[in-house]
């Protein structure tokens, strides 16, 4: 161990061993003024240099990548918007092609009960009664000269046989009309069907016209994207995160369902692979094995939804012909129904041998025997079994979450490592600037140190700006 | 089809590494000895008790063997009842019963025996555990621990309990440790510093059955 002693000249005199170590630190220091002023000046510039380099280089990188992020991006977008254009079109022409094979039928209908109601209609037309018989007789009659009993007796005979025609004319008017209100009577049907087929139409319109406006919306939205239009840019960037996070959220409540699976099935799987086998120190091959299942369960469901064309994550099956997708599906299928099937009869193993532990568990605690359980102690079990053949056809679903968080992960990332590189760009910057101020900062504070032989110099050099100053003068003096 | 081909081949090379595993490594194997002489002869419901807890605590894979403390321990004939459990959890359910019902005959059945040779069941155990191969070895003495040889038997030698935990229990104490507990004491240590030179991993006592059992096996 170093003696504290030895770094003191005179270790009697320790204030003046000082305050001789720290004269000659001094002289030290100010001897190196000038080369630490240099080093401390190429250190500083030498770091402001580097970071503003890197800084540059990653706000390039930076805009680089949001590039290249946003021709994904937008790429994807495109194809997703034109798919689904596409699904549009698609539902609008079979409206219109079932619509239109209609019109035919619906109009000849149509058309049909017009003119049955325009038949009806003129059947229905008022026809006056014809002007009766007495009205020539009268004309006679007023033209008689001779007064008397006879154009009395004319008259009276007359009137009545003007009263028993009346009486039979308006009977007859009214038969009439009775016929007619039962032909309008009779028309309600024709028009309420007439109401019933406009109905239809007007449905049928309606429909088309919201296929129409979303057509009309997605069709802007294609049109943003492919003019790159920052609007749509932000938007579709929002709607990555909105995905991510809400595909993140089913992703996590199948992780719960898949790890119920696991340990309904984890126990039942010591019995065919041995509950003593250990792949590591703490990893039994049973749990191993039910995580296969499981993992296998997954991608069963996986194939089945990418041949069904629900998701798209393997371009592969996407691009098979049907006859072969057909038969991917229906192998997938199987599987997965077979590996229900062995689910359900691993949960059923689980039951019985909990059971049998549980007996074991008793006979080993009491000599008593065993109370006998009812039928329902076999609702766990039946619903274990259950459980054991949904879950897996449950986590088949977990596709279409993976491929929501597979497309949308990737524009998040970029995102944020494009924010990451500017909040560094910007950061190195900062240094960058800090570090060119500091220069000066530590030269001060080295001139602190050697502030007595500094205050000595400008004495020094004050004195012989005088001296010099006094020889030029005195010569003056002198002539 | 390529993810399947993946899935497919990572199921199969699980299996094929869990086949080549060494599953002894993980598994545990006990050797009971159980004091017959004297007093002890009647405590075997506190042994049957302990032996009881064994096997609710053994797993699959695992072994256990009891055997009688008699005048000359060194023989196999003195093993009541040995088994190591089958892999499959049903079987070593089976086996567990079956143990059970052997050990229960034996409680009924069994008779004092006139010298205690705790040495010679301590060779006769390390010899059973280090056939198992198992990763932890444990022997439970159920005794008091004072040993009574018979003329002629030999036991005054180096013994060898390698890797092996000693775990003493229900070691009782004797009138004269009443009178003097130094010998009691005196007596823990001595089969203390024994067990330790014969390379005994552990040495632990047990007195409280009801309620420090678990200190018997070193659970995972």
């Amino acid at each position: 161990m170093i003696d504290r002693n030895s770094w003191l000249f005179w270790p009697d005199s320790v204030a003046l061993s000082i305050l001789a170590l720290v004269v000659l630190v001094m002289l030290f220091l100010y001897a190196a003024r000038k080369p630490m002023h240099g080093m401390i000046h190429s250190v500083c510039n030498l770091v402001t240099q580097s970071t503003r380099f890197i800084s540059r280089w990653l706000f390039l990188s930076a805009d680089n990548l949001r590039l290249r992020n946003q021709a994904v991006l937008l790429a994807h977008s495109q194809e997703s918007a034109a798919t689904m254009i596409d699904r549009e079109f698609e539902r609008v022409g079979n409206i219109i092609r079932k619509d239109m094979q209609e019109f035919p039928v619906l109009q000849r209908k149509l058309m049909e009960e017009v003119t049955k109601i325009d038949d009806d209609y003129r059947r229905c037309g008022d026809v006056p009664p014809p002007p009766p018989e007495w009205v020539d007789a009268l004309e006679s009659v007023s033209q008689l000269k001779s007064g008397g009993d006879i154009p009395r007796k004319l008259l009276e005979d007359i009137n009545k046989s003007i009263q028993k025609i009346y009486d039979k004319t308006i009977s007859e008017y009214r038969r009439s009309y009775e016929e007619r209100h039962k032909m309008l009577k009779g028309m309600q049907p024709s028009l309420r069907s007439v109401d019933k087929l406009m109905g239809e139409m007007d449905k049928k319109m309606v429909s088309l016209h919201a296929n129409a406006k979303q057509i009309d919306g997605d069709m802007t939205k294609f049109a943003g994207m492919r003019a790159k239009d920052s609007k749509t840019e932000h938007a579709l960037t929002v709607s990555a995160f909105v995905q991510l996070a809400i595909s993140s959220l089913v992703m996590v409540i199948a992780l719960g369902g898949a790890f119920i699976n696991y340990k309904l099935i984890a126990l039942p799987m010591s019995e065919m692979v041995g509950a003593s086998d250990y792949i590591t120190d703490n990893l039994r091959t049973s749990d191993v094995a039910a995580l296969v299942i499981i993992l296998m369960e997954a991608s069963m469901g996986l194939f089945l939804l990418e041949s069904l064309r629900i998701t798209q994550l393997f371009p592969k099956i996407a691009s098979m012909d049907d006859r072969m997708r057909r038969r991917l599906m229906l192998a997938s299928l199987v599987f997965l129904v077979i590996l229900a099937g062995i689910e359900s009869s691993l949960a059923l193993m689980r039951d019985m041998l909990v059971a049998d532990k549980a007996a074991l568990m008793h006979d080993l605690s009491s000599s008593a025997p065993a109370a006998t359980q009812g039928w329902m102690s076999k609702i766990p079990m039946a619903g274990q079994m259950i459980m054991g053949f949904v879950l897996p056809f449950a986590l088949a679903f977990v596709a279409i979450p993976l491929e929501s968080v597979v497309h949308s992960l990737r524009t998040v990332m970029g995102v944020l490592l494009v924010q990451t590189m500017r909040g560094l760009g910007f950061v190195l910057r900062f240094t960058g600037v800090v570090f060119r101020r500091f220069a000066g900062v530590l030269e001060s504070a080295y001139d602190i140190m050697v502030v007595i032989p500094l205050m000595m110099e400008r004495w020094v050099v004050a004195l012989r700006v005088g001296t010099s100053a006094k020889e030029q003068a005195e010569p003056g003096r002198a002539s | 089809m390529k993810g399947l081909l993946l899935v497919s081949l990572m199921l199969f090379s699980a299996l094929f590494v869990s086949a080549c595993g060494d599953s002894r490594m993980h598994s545990q194997a006990v050797y009971m000895l159980v004091d017959t002489s004297g007093s002890y002869a009647k405590q075997m419901n506190k042994a049957a008790k302990v032996i009881n807890y064994l096997l609710a605590t053994l797993n699959p894979g695992d072994s256990l063997a009891v055997a009688k403390v008699e005048t000359r321990s060194f023989t196999e004939k003195d093993i009541v009842a040995k088994v190591t459990f089958d892999k499959r959890p049903s079987q070593s359910i089976e086996q567990k019963r079956a143990f059970k019902a052997r050990i229960d005959a034996f409680a009924k059945a069994v008779h004092g025996s006139a010298y205690t040779d705790i040495t010679g069941g301590l060779i006769q155990a390390a010899e059973y555990l280090n056939e198992t191969r198992a990763g932890n070895k444990t022997i439970v003495i159920f005794s008091d621990m004072q040993e009574d040889l018979d003329k002629g038997t030999v036991r005054d030698f180096p013994i060898d309990l390698k890797g092996i935990r000693i775990v003493a229990l229900n070691v009782s104490k004797l009138g004269t440790d009443n009178a003097d507990p130094r010998l009691y004491i005196d007596r823990l240590a001595r089969w203390k510093a024994r067990v330790r030179k014969a390379g005994a991993t552990d040495w632990v006592v047990v007195n409280d059955l009801d309620n420090n059992m678990e200190s018997i096996l070193n659970t995972r």
